[in-house]
C-alpha cells in the first residue's frame, strides 16, 4: 500500500503546544516539508524566538538555537557567519520581529545576511496574553489596546514586507497566507523559494505568514480563518515584494 | 619568544585573539577601545574570519551568541556603556553556557559619563550585570604584555568551562603603548564541542542551544550544575599577585592600572620607612579572598584604591572578615589617583 | 640613569605622538623598559596633543605622569600646562618658533631650539618634531642616535624608509644646535 500522507523527516515525532485552530504547527510543517525535499535537514540550522514558539526547538530535527527576544537575526547571522555552507532559518513572530528585534531584522536584511526568515503575523502577542502587536489592526481590541487600537495613540499597524522590500540586501521578500488549502500551498512554494534563495548564497530572504491566534482574537478557528482573509489582508496583502524571478 | 615590539594595548587585545585561534569579532565603535575593530577589520581578511561591524552592542553580543553557539572562538568588545547593552545576552549565554570573550575597556560612568579611564563597571562584571544567578570568569590586566598573555588564556578558560570571560581594562591600558613579545606558538585548548550546532549531518540527534527551562524542577536543576561549575573555575583559576606583603604595615588592594600606581607607591613609601603591600586581584571573579585572608593579620589595615566610589573594596571587606580596618580611596569621573595621595592616605591612616 | 619621565606635548598635527612612540621604540631597542600613553579623546581633534613617555631600567609601574624629568613643548599652551610638571632639575625643550614667552621656573634646565623654523628651511615642517628629539636625545642621553634610527625603521611604515637619511640629519641638526 503507497504511503499518500505522513510526518515530514525534518519534524520530530512529538506533540506540539499550540492553541486549537492556531496555525503555527500547520507553518512548521510547511519548513519541514521544504526542509525534506531540499534534501537539507543534515546541514540546517534552525533559530526559535521568544513567543509561543519558543521551544519550536523541540519540533525540529534540525540542530537549532533559541535566541533572545527580537535577537534572532543576529543569533542567526552569528551561525551562518561560522557555517557558511549550512542553511540558516529563523522562526519569528510580530511582537519578536517587529518590535523588540527591529534593528536585528532591518540590519541582517540590509547585510545581505544569507539567512531566511519565516516571519509569523498575527497581530497580536499570543505567549503574553493578547497585548498588541506592532501589526495589530486600527481598531483592533487587545489586552493593551482595550478599547481598540487608535493610531494617535498607537500608530500604525506596521508592513515588514513593504519595508523591507526597499531594502537591496533583502533579495526575496514574500507575503503569503495561511487562512485556505490554496494558500498555504503557496505559502510552501514561497518558504521553499526563501530557502532556495539562500542556498544559492543571494542575499537575505523572507516570507511572511499571515497566521491565526483564535485564542487571544477571542473567535473559533473557523471564524479565525475568516478573519485573515477579511480583516488581515486589505491591511497586509499577499504576493511577492521582491525576487519573484530570482534564478534559483 | 620573538622580539619586544611597542604596541598600543587595544591592537594587543586583538592581535592575542588571532593568535587565539578566534576567527570572528562582532563588535560596535565606542571610545577608548575603537582601535579593537580597527585591527580586526583590517586582520581577519588575512585569516580567512569574520568581522562585522553590528548595528548595535546589542546585536553584536548576539552575534557572538550565534558563533559561541556554532563552536567557534569568537569575541567582543567595548566600553561600559556599550557592556551594558551587551548584558541581555550575556545572562542568556552564561545560561547556554556558550564559551567567549567580551573585552571592556572600562571609561567613566554613570550614563554616558565620560571616555577616560574608570573602574566603576566593577559590581557589573562580577556580581551579574545581567539577570539570574550566573558569574562570569573576569580577568584583569595591568601591562600590555599581561594583556596579551590573559586574552589568550580567557579563550582557554572560556573553551575549558564552556563560560564566558570578561577582559577587564581600562582607557589608560587600552591607549597605552608598551613593549610585548609574542609567542611562537600558543597552547590552545581544544575543547570537546560536541555540544554546538553544526548540522546534524543526519549522524546524531539534534542539538540544541537553548536558556530557556519553563520547569522549575529542571531550571533549578541547571541552576545547581552552572553553580557547581562556578565552584570549580574559582578553585582551579583563582589568580593574584602579591607584592611585599611579608610584614607589611599596610596592604594594598587594587587591580589593573591602579595597581601600577601601588608598584610607585611601594618604593616611595619604602623611603619613608613604611612597608607597603600590594594584593593584585587578576581574576576579579573569582576574586582571590584567601589571599587576604592569609595576609589579614599581618598589617595595621588595608586600603582598596580604585577608580571607583568603593566597589573592589566590598569584596576586600568580605574577605578581610572585619579582622582589620579596611579603607578605601576612589578617584572617579576619569580621575587617576595620584601616588601623592595614595601615600597621603597611607600616612593618615597608620597614623 | 634609572628612570626617565618625558612628557611631549604641542598642537595636534605637529607629531607630538610619533616623537613619543619614537622615543619608546628606541627605548625598548636599548633593553629598557618603556611606556607610551597618550592623551585620547576629543584632544585628539586638531586641539592639543600630548603623551606620556617612560623609558626606565626596571618595569614601569604608573604610566602616568604627575611629574616629568623632561618636557618637550612644541606650542605656547603645552609650556603653560606643562611647565609646572617639571622636578628641579629638569629638562625644558621649547621650540622657540612657536612660543613667544620665557619659562617662569628657575630651577630647572632650558633648551630652546626654533625647532619649525629650521624644519621649515629644511622644506619639510614635518622634522620639527626630530629637530627637538636630538636636542633632547643630547641632553637626556635616554637613548643613542643609533637606536633612534632603529626607531625610526619599526614606527615608520616600509614606504616611508625613503625618509629616514632626512630624518637622521634633522635629529642631528637638533643634536648638535
Amino acid at each position: 500500500m503507497a504511503i499518500v500522507f505522513q510526518r515530514p523527516h525534518a519534524l520530530r515525532e512529538t506533540q506540539m503546544h499550540y492553541c486549537p485552530g492556531c496555525t503555527h504547527g500547520i507553518v512548521h510543517r510547511l519548513i519541514a516539508e521544504v526542509i525534506d525535499e531540499l534534501g537539507i535537514e543534515g546541514k540546517t540550522i534552525g533559530v526559535s524566538p521568544v513567543g509561543c514558539a519558543y521551544n519550536n526547538y523541540l519540533y525540529f530535527n534540525c540542530d537549532m538555537v533559541q535566541a533572545a527576544h527580537g535577537r534572532a537575526p543576529a543569533v542567526a547571522t552569528g551561525i551562518k557567519r561560522v557555517h557558511p555552507g549550512n542553511v540558516v532559518f529563523t522562526y519569528q513572530g510580530d511582537g519578536d520581529l517587529a518590535a523588540i528585534g527591529t534593528a536585528e531584522i532591518v540590519h541582517a536584511a540590509n547585510r545581505g545576511e544569507k539567512i531566511t526568515t519565516v516571519f509569523i503575523n498575527n497581530a497580536i502577542y499570543g505567549m503574553t496574553s493578547g497585548q498588541m502587536a506592532p501589526t495589530t489592526l486600527i481598531g483592533q481590541v487587545t489586552t493593551t489596546s482595550p478599547f481598540g487600537r487608535k493610531p494617535e495613540i498607537d500608530g500604525f499597524p506596521l508592513n515588514v514586507c513593504e519595508m523591507l522590500s526597499t531594502l537591496k540586501g533583502a533579495v526575496y521578500v514574500e507575503r503569503v497566507s495561511m487562512h485556505d488549502i490554496k494558500n498555504i500551498k503557496n505559502a510552501k512554494k514561497a518558504i521553499k523559494r526563501a530557502f532556495q534563495v539562500q542556498m544559492a548564497g543571494l542575499g537575505f530572504s523572507i516570507v511572511e505568514v499571515l497566521s491565526t491566534c483564535p485564542t487571544n482574537w477571542g473567535v473559533d478557528p473557523v471564524n479565525a480563518l475568516k478573519w485573515i482573509e477579511e480583516k488581515m489582508i486589505p491591511q497586509y496583502p499577499i504576493g511577492n515584494f521582491r525576487g519573484k524571478d530570482l534564478e534559483v | 619568544m620573538g622580539e619586544k615590539i611597542l604596541m598600543k594595548g587595544n591592537e594587543v587585545v586583538a592581535e592575542a585573539a588571532l593568535r587565539a585561534g578566534c576567527r570572528h569579532y562582532f563588535g560596535y565603535p565606542i571610545t577608548p577601545q575603537t582601535e579593537i575593530a580597527h585591527y580586526f577589520a583590517k586582520k581577519m581578511p588575512q585569516y580567512g574570519g569574520t568581522f562585522i561591524q553590528a548595528e548595535s552592542e546589542v546585536a553584536a553580543m548576539n552575534m557572538v551568541y550565534g558563533a559561541a553557539s556554532a563552536g567557534a572562538r569568537v569575541m567582543t568588545s567595548s566600553s561600559s556603556p556599550g557592556v551594558s547593552l551587551k548584558q541581555e545576552a550575556i545572562s542568556y549565554a552564561a545560561c547556554a553556557e556558550l564559551p567567549a570573550v567580551i573585552v571592556n575597556i572600562m571609561r567613566a560612568g554613570p550614563g554616558l559619563g565620560g571616555i577616560l579611564a574608570a573602574q566603576s563597571d566593577y559590581f557589573q562584571a562580577t556580581k551579574g550585570g545581567g539577570h539570574g544567578d550566573y558569574r562570569m570568569v573576569v580577568l584583569a590586566p595591568s601591562s600590555v604584555q599581561e594583556l596579551y598573555e590573559l586574552v589568550v588564556e580567557a579563550f582557554n578558560i572560556a573553551d575549558r568551562y564552556r563560560t564566558l570571560c570578561m577582559i577587564m581594562g581600562d582607557g589608560m591600558l587600552g591607549q597605552m603603548m608598551e613593549a610585548v613579545e609574542f609567542r611562537d606558538q600558543e597552547d590552545i585548548c581544544q575543547a570537546d564541542k560536541s555540544w554546538a550546532v553544526t548540522g546534524t549531518e543526519m549522524k546524531r540527534d539534534h542539538n540544541i542551544i537553548t536558556s530557556i527551562y519553563i520547569d522549575p524542577e529542571v531550571l533549578e536543576k541547571h541552576n545547581l550544575k552552572l553553580q557547581a561549575k562556578y565552584r570549580q573555575i574559582a578553585e582551579n583559576e583563582t589568580r593574584v599577585e602579591i607584592c611585599n606583603c611579608d610584614g607589611a604595615d599596610i596592604i594594598v588592594a587594587a587591580y589593573g592600572t591602579v595597581a601600577r600606581i601601588i608598584k610607585n607607591v611601594i618604593k616611595t613609601a619604602e623611603k619613608e620607612g613604611i612597608r607597603v603591600g600590594l594584593i593584585r586581584p587578576v581574576t576579579l571573579w573569582p576574586f582571590p579572598a584567601a589571599a587576604f585572608e592569609k595576609y589579614a593579620q599581618v598589617p595595621k589595615a588595608f586600603l582598596s584604591v580604585e577608580m571607583s566610589a568603593g566597589q573592589m573594596v566590598e569584596d576586600v571587606r568580605l574577605a578581610v572578615n572585619g579582622k582589620k580596618p579596611v579603607h578605601f580611596l576612589g578617584r572617579m569621573g576619569g580621575m587617576i589617583p595620584t601616588q601623592k595621595e595614595i601615600l597621603e592616605k597611607i600616612r593618615e591612616i597608620l597614623k | 640613569m634609572a628612570q626617565t619621565d618625558m612628557i611631549f606635548a604641542g598642537f595636534g598635527g605637529q607629531g607630538i605622538q610619533a616623537a613619543g612612540k619614537l622615543i619608546a621604540y628606541a627605548g625598548i631597542l636599548e633593553g629598557r623598559h618603556v611606556s607610551f600613553l597618550p592623551s585620547y579623546g576629543p584632544e585628539m581633534r586638531g586641539g592639543t596633543s600630548n603623551c606620556h613617555v617612560i623609558v626606565s631600567d626596571e618595569p614601569i609601574g604608573s604610566p602616568i605622569l604627575n611629574s616629568a624629568t623632561v618636557v618637550m613643548a612644541m606650542n605656547r599652551p603645552s609650556l603653560d600646562k606643562f611647565e609646572s610638571y617639571l622636578e628641579p632639575g629638569g629638562i625644558l625643550l621649547i621650540d622657540s618658533s612657536l612660543i613667544n614667552r620665557d619659562p617662569v621656573r628657575t630651577d630647572i634646565r632650558v633648551f630652546t631650539i626654533p625647532a619649525t623654523q629650521i624644519a621649515s628651511e629644511m622644506g619639510n615642517l614635518a622634522f620639527a618634531n626630530v629637530i627637538m628629539l636630538g636636542k633632547l636625545i643630547k641632553e637626556t642621553g635616554v637613548v643613542t642616535a643609533g637606536n633612534f634610527e632603529g626607531g625610526l625603521k619599526k614606527v615608520l611604515p616600509e614606504r616611508k624608509h625613503y625618509l629616514i637619511p632626512e630624518e637622521m640629519k634633522a635629529l642631528r641638526i637638533g643634536m648638535d644646535y
